[in-house]
């Protein structure tokens, strides 16, 4: 695949002689050290990569990383202090101010974190902005900014002003109007930071779902590693100005490089050890070994299960009771529950949610979670499971 | 104590500065004669012109169209208040007073807007500007407006020019300073978004920092009309017209109802003024 973007041993100092801090560097001094060395804050350090055209790149890194800056770089909103960076393999290093401009109206879209819209414009004149600074006409400006609006599922919004919308339709007026100007690269600066988990998921699946209609390159900056994993072809991870590790999903979580990575990896790893404890859920309805299949009936109805448990009294697990054999029972006019229920295997409390995967995957009735003394502590269902997925997705569908 | 009076004596060396003021008005009156006069012939060109354009409506009339006005921007209540105050006005024998006033703010306050706003804007893009303006404009908002009025009439001699020289001097600090706020306040990611989308300098001014800033900025210009009001009855005393004028004649002649009624003129004036060019 071709190269959209090349970064080529890319470094930017901020403070009073950036120069010297280039220097600190090549002789191998940390971002502390240069700090206390010469005022000087490293922001990115020999920075080396390449986005590869139609692919979404996340650059992943805490507050202070330089992953801000470096997105900021590509663009030259802020200049590099030393380094290459090539666009379709040309180099945007030499343009000079006019260049620049017309590189940026031509190449790149941008969406921010705060979504940067222009409070004293309507959406649709918000969405319009890169065509009307590129100098398109009106009326063409506007159709094609209602067509943007419409990709994020915003008609009929066109006439209101930003902040008569929420937090993430105002994210979409922002994305709208990245869209509009059908750049080949956007840039995202960490776009739903802001926003509350829902609506961030939303977001990022309608992302997700645009990415496969537009032929875009993506280069998105984020400090949450759940969404660096939905969304990124390839994640970059970094830290004090550096890319710590660059690859796929599998890379990353599979071969941290190094202790700051690994402890990233193992936030997310952390409901691989969930247990069967953390997520089973009280059982709705208990059969005691001596009620009989009308009471159990009652009892399913009620609830409306398709099966019960049977304990004993000390609530000790005895199996499980499927309507079909309550029916059965009630033809046979028996009366005794133990001769009719089912074995279904009990899970104990600790197991992980990963061998439990495998158990109900071929299993239609609830699973009984039995503690000590073989008491019924509780049960899971395929929703138990699949809700902690959703939750958790990235990680559970790649194994 | 002889230390104490040596040091007093050493400080008392007598910096000549009103001798140096003295000699720099000198030497403008001297070399820039010219210019001192062209300016001196737009703003009065400026006052007459608006004054022979407000004595065109028959007073009626200029009170029916401020009251419409009052009405479609600011609704009922200010147009109510806009016809009775202006009838009072009328009824106190000062209308002709009252337009000279009108006339020579809407001039002051237009030639500190021309001036203003464009500096308001360098300032807030260039730090050596800002740097030497700042000191420049605590000096014009602080000196007693009195003190204007002498250059201004060694400049310009007795009349309304004269006054209004002074009063866009005055009145100039508001629109410069609120002007530069406003732009200083507009976001850094607004700004960081009209670079990323590929605005030029005239762009980012026109379409991002300019509109920002306009909240600021009209409160500049209110501020701005309400400073040039301030100024007209001080003006009065270097012979500028308008309402100034009776509330100085009725200090001479200690006459306490020609003084109130000048004054409520003015007063009313402020408050259309003012309910008629803010923010809300």
């Amino acid at each position: 695949m071709k190269n959209k973007i090349e970064v080529k041993n890319l470094s930017k100092v901020f403070g009073p002689r950036p120069q010297e801090g280039i220097e600190l560097i090549d002789e191998g001094f940390s971002k502390d050290e240069i700090l206390a060395k010469s005022d000087n804050t490293v922001g990115v350090r020999n920075v080396d990569f390449s986005v590869r055209e139609g692919e979404i790149f996340v650059i992943m890194g805490l507050s202070g990383s330089g992953k801000s800056t470096l997105l900021r770089c590509l663009n030259r909103l802020i200049e590099p202090t030393r380094g290459d960076i090539l666009i379709d393999g040309d180099s945007i290093m030499d343009l000079n101010k006019k260049e620049l401009i017309h590189y940026r109206r031509q190449k790149f879209g941008m969406v921010f974190q705060n979504f940067a819209l222009f409070p004293y414009r309507t959406v649709l004149e918000n969405t319009e902005f890169g065509l009307e600074i590129d100098g398109m006409s009106k009326e063409k400006r506007r159709e094609k900014s209602r067509q943007a609006l419409a990709m994020v599922g915003l008609e009929g919004y066109e006439e209101q002003k930003p902040d008569q919308l929420s937090g993430g339709m105002q994210q979409r007026v922002g994305l709208a109007r990245a869209l509009a100007v059908e750049t080949d690269i956007m840039l995202m600066d960490e776009p739903f930071s802001a926003l509350d988990p829902l609506i961030k998921k939303d977001m990022q699946d309608q992302l997700l779902e645009l990415y496969e209609d537009i032929d875009r390159t993506i280069v998105f900056i984020t400090h949450d590693l759940d969404e660096a994993l939905k969304l990124g072809d390839r994640i970059a991870i970094m830290k004090d100005g550096e890319i710590v590790q660059l690859g796929d999903h599998e890379e990353i979580l599979t071969r941290a490089e190094n202790d700051y990575v690994a402890e990233f990896v193992q936030d997310v790893n952390r409901s691989r050890v969930l247990t069967a404890e953390d997520i089973m859920s009280k059982p709705l309805a208990l059969l005691y070994e001596n009620q009989g299949p009308k009471t159990a009936l009652h009892k399913m109805n009620e609830e409306g299960l398709t099966s019960i448990f049977v304990v004993d009294r000390e609530r000790r697990y005895q199996g499980i009771l499927l309507i079909d054999d309550v029916k059965d029972m009630l033809d046979d006019n028996a009366r005794d529950v133990k001769k009719y229920c089912r074995q279904v295997p009990e899970i104990d409390p600790q197991t992980t949610i990963d061998e439990l995967f495998a158990r109900l995957a071929d299993l239609d009735t609830p699973l009984p979670v039995v503690g000590e003394e073989q008491k019924l502590i509780g049960v899971i269902v395929k929703t138990n499971v699949i809700a902690n997925l959703a939750s958790e997705p990235d990680e559970q569908v790649k194994d | 104590m002889e230390v104490i009076s040596e040091i007093e004596e050493f400080i008392n060396i007598g910096i000549p500065v009103g001798d140096w003021i003295e000699n720099f008005v000198d030497f403008l009156i001297a070399n820039f004669g010219e210019v001192l006069g062209a300016i001196s012939e737009i703003i009065g060109t400026m006052i007459e012109s608006f004054e022979g354009f407000l004595f065109l409506f028959p007073p009626l009339i200029f009170m029916l169209i401020i009251t419409l006005i009052a009405a479609k921007v600011r609704g009922k209540e200010l147009a109510i208040f806009s016809l009775f105050g202006l009838m009072l006005v009328f009824n106190m024998g000062l209308w002709e007073e009252f337009i000279v006033t009108i006339a020579s703010i809407l001039t002051s306050v237009l030639v500190a807007l021309v001036l203003g706003i464009p500096l308001g804007i360098v300032k807030a893009h260039s730090k050596i500007v800002h740097l030497i303006t700042r000191p420049i404009l605590d000096l014009m908002q602080t000196i007693p407006p009195f003190v204007y009025l002498i250059p201004a009439l060694m400049f310009f001699g007795l009349g309304t020019v004269p006054g209004v020289i002074a009063t866009v001097v005055f009145a100039m600090v508001p629109p410069v300073r609120l002007t530069y706020l406003g732009i200083k306040q507009v976001p850094d990611e607004l700004i960081e978004a009209g670079q990323a989308f590929g605005s030029n300098w005239w762009q980012m001014l026109t379409k991002v920092e300019l509109p920002g800033a306009l909240p600021s900025i009209l409160m500049g210009v209110n501020q701005c009309i309400m400073m040039s009001l301030s100024m007209v009855v001080i003006a009065a005393m270097i012979g500028a017209g308008g309402l100034g004028e009776p509330v100085l004649r009725s200090l001479s002649t200690v006459d306490v109802g020609l003084g109130f009624e000048a004054g409520l003129g003015v007063v009313i004036l402020a408050i259309i003024l003012d309910r008629l060019f803010r923010e809300e």
